[in-house]
């Protein structure tokens, strides 16, 4: 029903498409699968008119058809879910469904028909959802087939999901592959966009591999597996455990007791989570994106409000918690933020200016009376020292961070952090964007720090990274710890299963 | 290549802020190369010309700068207008109370009450901004007003020489007085008010650089306005650096009180700004709120200003608000500069 | 018949409410598209000296009227250009078109009128005192229909939240804020207009004295949301209009007075902005993301 042939998009210098071709027969669940960055999503915003391929063309129903925006797909019968919803918070159900092909006259929305309607196709696709009900109140599972709903108001034949599983919790997930189920057998062709081996195991007829903006591959779901599907998407029989020494723990360095934190609405992003991390040890926390990791983070660095927070935190024996980010880095707790361009950097300043992020109030940077003279050359010194032993490049301190690449970005954060010198080391996704080359090189100093007698604590949402590098590893789901494994010991399947909910390994 | 650039839009900008104005002056109906001709010229002259172009560009730089100061943290300060009032009030009001002083005290105690009060007012719209959220720029906008009310007010009704029908107050104290520039200057006569505060200017133009790129607080500040998020990871506290920005902003604007009250009326004068509040934006945002950059701008404009005079009287249509015009119309080109950018990435390739 | 000073008050407040109200509105479907327009004063001045001009050369107010409407439309463009298609600083731009509006009418006036201060006085049998109130408050309703009961208001709404929502459900979104921001331009030179010939009879230098950013902070206080926004202007107008009751009678200096209006939009702005919801996307130049 849809056909891709040659599609080739470049963003600046990234080849993002290249003579991309694949083929998605009518009525069947179709997965294409992909690391970050393999070109899965660019090629599908093509098909959905989002883009506009450099080259080749895009074939639906044996047309070849000119998709200049998502109108020109939408009349082609195609739909397309978002992996980051495209919902409008404040207003209701109904109206985010309309949005764009409004029923009643130009004076007068007829939300009244709207309603039915809506009403009407969740009936028929058991997507049970109150028209009038405002999305900022709806959970992300409901907002996701508010989504599906918007497609199937718009008549799509081909439903485009982009990674749907992402964010959802386990029993979410069973409802939505039972919806696909049921919308298959009404004759809808639907594409998924994954990542996630098991579940692309799980519910498609066909799948497509993508390494590096190409096609490398594709299979009848039954008559291939796991292992198959990843070294096509990897490009080498993955490994999965990266060679490092013993780790030799001292004592315990962090101590969190009943961490619990609120958000607005009352909500626990952190529920009375509780645990240690030791000198000389790297403590992993994996777990589906959005369970509380993040926040876990922040609010060990000091970045959350302390209103919305109970529980204690301790370093060495004394309460952090009181303390702010600023008294925290004093105190050696260093932080290498998830979202490296928005908080990790000033990405106007300059890589010396940035060396200093955070240390900018303290000798040798800070000098004079009241400490407000920074001295150009102690700033200078420490730049290049962290420049060369990270290897950032180009090493020019007068450079914008913004010039820098993304794994040149997140050295230049690694270095200076590691320059505190830390006593807890907070990092999370330290590879996400980075080149392989890049990420490498962050591994292996990670492992040198920790042989250092740094305590660290990692958050990554790659597990083959996490299970790694890690000497001991916690799995977060809805804000809780709900195990604790040993990575040498324990399989990638059985993580998995507790990350989504299942049983623990016995 | 890079300094290139960034001389070349605020140049840009000004060309064609002045082609837009010709064309205005054409549709008054004066000859828009007579009126730019007179404009430019009568600010060149020596003395006059140089000695009042420069004379105008003294608050301009102050105000510039602090503007500048003000976007550097991310905020936008509409309000140097009212801060220049108050500071410009109180002290003429120092120097009435304190006339009989010595200059030694007393022209310091001047230059710092200028500048404090001056940071008193630009504080509370910081204050209300980073307790509040409340919008910088309307908050100024009305504490604009309510300067020149309340500076009005005790004008009128206490500091008024009695029978005086010009709003003006009493004279300062002798003590408070700095001197014109003509009396170190062979050729440069006196009546011109070009006073100590231009050099003065120009020294408080290089600590502020020294401020932005030299010290802690400017560090901040700048980290504060570029990123909000990373500032805070560093460790800044972002509410606090708000305050200081402006804070240290309605200081540099209150410092248009020396080269005002001290060194020309020497006394309070209500109205007596020529829009220098509202300038200093322009001047800031051409000069690409730099020190240096704010200096050529404050030129720049100041012989505008001066310019402006001459046109207004010795053209049949065309009136002194053609400066002002002029003024907006470059801060629109210099802020939608994206407008350049694309022609400029093209000239550039093929050079 | 004795006057009644309650009364009198309140049709003194709805008066003077009007080019607020107009204002507001205007600044609300720029807002509510997800550009700030901080020139609403200029817009006004555009708007107050276009209909005083033309008003004198026609001797129609309607004809007066119109021109303001088109004015105001042809400098809300500027604002637009800038911001949506070169992606200006849009509080920069909105404070570019004030500036320029204290200098355009003046200069034009100069050459016309050989005056920079004022315009000629119009006779009053060619001023509109009363129709710009009554549309403004027509308007109120009016206003709440579209935003939540046309395909254009859903629209608006969208685009002032989640820009990129609305892209991919097929709105174009440079166009509905274009729409915004003329809109905008529109209803502010109606407010600007009925202050030069409806309020009084001419336009003098910076006539709005502020009003452009009262109505900013009352469309703030107001949620965004006509009938509330209507209500802050309401309250700005009883404070003007006591302030102007009481400089005839109170020992208090006109200048306390005077500031009333400009002290309590301060304290709008700061007792009442925390619990205000801005549309999502107010202020963000929308690009299309990778």
């Amino acid at each position: 029903m849809l056909e891709l042939r040659d599609i080739t998009k470049r963003f600046g210098d990234v080849l993002a498409n290249d003579r991309v071709s694949l083929t998605v027969a009518p009525g069947t669940i179709h997965a294409i699968v992909g690391e970050n960055g393999a070109g899965k999503s660019t090629a599908m915003r093509i098909a959905y008119g989002f883009y506009a391929a450099d080259s080749g063309e895009v074939v639906v129903d044996g047309q070849a058809r000119r998709l200049a925006s998502p109108h020109d797909a939408i009349a082609s019968g195609i739909g397309m879910v978002h992996q980051h919803f495209m919902l409008v918070e404040t207003m209701t159900v109904a109206e985010n469904i309309v949005l764009g092909i409004e029923p009643g006259s130009p004076l007068a929305l007829d939300l009244n028909g709207a309603a039915a309607r809506v009403r009407a196709l969740s009936k028929e696709f058991g997507l049970e959802i109150d028209p009038a009900a405002r999305v900022e109140t709806l959970s992300v599972g409901q907002q996701q087939r508010v989504e599906l709903l918007k497609a199937l108001y718009r008549e799509a034949r081909l439903l485009i999901l982009d990674e749907p599983t992402a964010v959802l919790a386990p029993q979410a997930v069973t409802d939505l592959f039972r919806i696909l189920r049921g919308m298959r057998a009404q004759g809808k062709t639907i594409v998924i966009v994954a990542h996630k081996l098991s579940e692309v195991l799980e519910i498609s007829d066909e799948v497509t591999v993508m390494r590096d903006g190409r096609v490398v591959g594709h299979r009848r779901t039954a008559e291939t597996n796991a292992t198959e599907l990843a070294r096509l998407m990897v490009g080498r029989d993955v490994l999965l455990r990266v060679v490092k020494p013993e780790a030799k723990p001292g004592g315990a360095v962090l101590s969190v007791r009943e961490l619990s934190l609120k958000d607005a609405e009352g909500g626990r992003r952190l529920d009375g989570v509780s645990f240690e991390v030791r000198a000389g040890e790297i403590l992993g926390v994996a777990g589906v994106e959005g369970n509380g990791q993040t926040e876990l983070i922040e609010t060990l660095a000091g970045l959350v409000d302390r209103r919305s927070l109970t529980g204690a935190i301790t370093l060495g024996g004394t309460d952090v918690a009181v303390l702010s980010a600023r008294g925290r880095k004093e105190r050696g707790i260093a932080h290498v933020p998830e979202d490296r361009q928005r908080r990790g950097l000033v990405l106007d300043f300059n890589l010396a200016e940035n060396a200093i992020l955070g240390v900018d109030e303290r000798p040798p940077i800070a000098i004079g009376p009241g400490r407000s003279w920074l001295d150009r050359e102690a700033t200078s010194r420490r730049a290049k020292k962290i420049v060369e032993a990270f290897d950032v490049r180009p090493p020019d301190l007068s450079l914008p961070a913004r010039s820098l690449s993304g794994g040149n970005q997140q050295k230049l954060i690694l270095g200076r952090e590691f320059e505190l010198p830390p006593k807890l080391l907070l990092i999370a996704q330290p590879t996400r964007g980075v080149d392989i080359g890049a990420i490498e090189f962050i591994h292996r100093r990670l492992v040198e720090l920790r042989d250092s007698g740094c305590a660290i604590l990692l958050v990554s949402s790659e597990l083959d990274e996490v299970t790694a590098l890690a000497d001991r590893l916690l799995v977060m789901r809805r804000g809780k710890i709900v195990a604790e494994v040993d990575p040498a010991r324990t399989s990638i399947e059985a993580i998995g299963l507790l990350m989504t909910g299942g049983e623990a390994a016995a | 290549m890079k300094l290139l650039r960034e001389l070349l839009f605020p140049l840009i900008a000004v060309a064609a802020a002045f082609l837009v104005g010709g064309v205005l002056v054409a549709l008054v109906g004066d000859s828009p190369l007579r009126t730019y001709e007179l404009l430019i010229g009568s600010a060149l002259t020596w003395p006059d010309g140089i000695g009042y172009t420069l004379f105008y560009a003294t608050p301009l730089i102050f105000t510039g700068l602090a503007v500048a100061v003000a976007f550097r943290c991310g905020l936008l300060n509409i309000g140097a207008e009212g801060q220049l009032y108050i500071a410009a009030f109180v002290t003429a009001w120092v120097g009435i109370t304190c006339a009989g002083w010595s200059a030694w005290l007393l022209v310091p105690l001047c230059f710092l009450t200028a500048t404090l009060s001056g940071a008193v007012w630009g504080a509370i719209p910081g204050v209300l901004k980073a307790r509040f959220g409340a919008h910088e720029v309307i908050t100024t906008i009305m504490l604009n007003f309510v300067a020149v009310a309340l500076a009005s007010y005790f004008t009128q009704y206490h500091y008024k020489p009695p029978g005086d029908p010009i709003l003006e107050t009493v004279p300062i104290g002798e003590g408070a007085h700095i001197a014109r520039l003509g009396r170190f200057i062979p050729g440069f006569p006196e009546r011109i008010p070009l006073n100590l505060a231009f050099p003065l200017a120009l020294l408080v133009s290089l600590l502020v650089y020294l401020f932005l790129w030299r010290t802690r607080w400017g560090y901040e500040i700048r980290a504060t306005g570029a990123s909000p998020a990373a500032a805070e990871y560093g460790g800044i506290s972002t509410g606090r650096q708000i305050v200081l920005a402006m804070a240290v902003s309605g200081g540099l604007a209150g410092m248009v009180a020396i080269n005002e009250v001290m060194g020309y009326r020497y006394r309070y004068y209500d109205s007596f700004s020529a829009g220098y509040g509202f300038t200093g934006i322009a001047v800031a945002l051409l000069g690409r709120n730099h020190p240096v950059g704010v200096i050529l701008s404050s030129l720049l404009f100041g012989a505008l200003l001066r310019g402006g005079l001459f046109v207004d009287i010795f053209t049949e249509n065309v009136s002194k608000d053609l400066v002002q015009v002029l003024q907006a119309i470059i801060i629109l080109f210099v802020a939608a500069e994206a407008m350049f950018r694309g022609p400029f990435a093209r000239w550039a390739k093929r050079v | 018949m004795s006057e009644n000073p309650i009364l009198a008050l309140l049709f003194s407040a709805i008066r003077l409410a009007t080019p607020l109200l107009l204002a507001a509105l205007g600044g609300l479907f720029s807002e509510r598209s997800g550009v700030i327009n901080i020139g609403l004063e200029g817009l006004m001045l555009a708007g107050a000296f276009t209909a005083a001009v033309t008003t004198h050369y026609s001797g129609n107010p309607w004809v007066g009227l119109l021109a303001a409407i088109l004015a105001g439309i042809g400098v809300a463009l500027i604002h637009a250009v800038a911001c949506i298609r070169y992606r200006a600083d849009q509080v920069v731009s909105g404070t570019a078109i004030n500036i320029l509006f204290l200098g355009v009418p003046a200069l034009l006036s100069g050459a016309m009128f050989a005056s920079t201060g004022a315009t000629p006085q119009i006779p009053k049998e060619q001023l509109l005192p009363y129709a710009p109130i009554i549309l403004a408050f027509a308007l109120v309703p009016a206003t709440w229909w579209v935003l939540n009961r046309t395909p254009f208001g859903l629209r608006l709404r969208a685009v002032g939240e989640n820009p990129e929502a609305a892209d991919t459900a097929g709105v174009n979104v440079a166009r509905i804020r274009y729409a915004g921001v003329l809109l905008s331009g529109a209803l502010a030179a109606i407010g600007g207009a009925y202050l030069s010939i409806g309020q009084s009879s001419l336009f003098t230098r910076n006539m709005t004295a502020g009003r452009g950013f009262i109505a900013l902070a009352a469309l703030i206080f107001g949620k965004w949301r006509p009938v509330q926004t209507m209500l802050a202007c309401l309250l700005f107008g009883v404070a003007e209009a006591l302030s102007i009751q009481m400089q005839g009678v109170s020992q208090i200096p006109v200048q306390f007075i005077q500031i009333i209006p400009y002290v309590l939009t301060i304290v709008v702005l700061a007792g009442f902005i925390g619990h205000s919801r801005a549309p999502r996307a107010l202020g963000l130049p929308y690009q299309k993301k990778r």
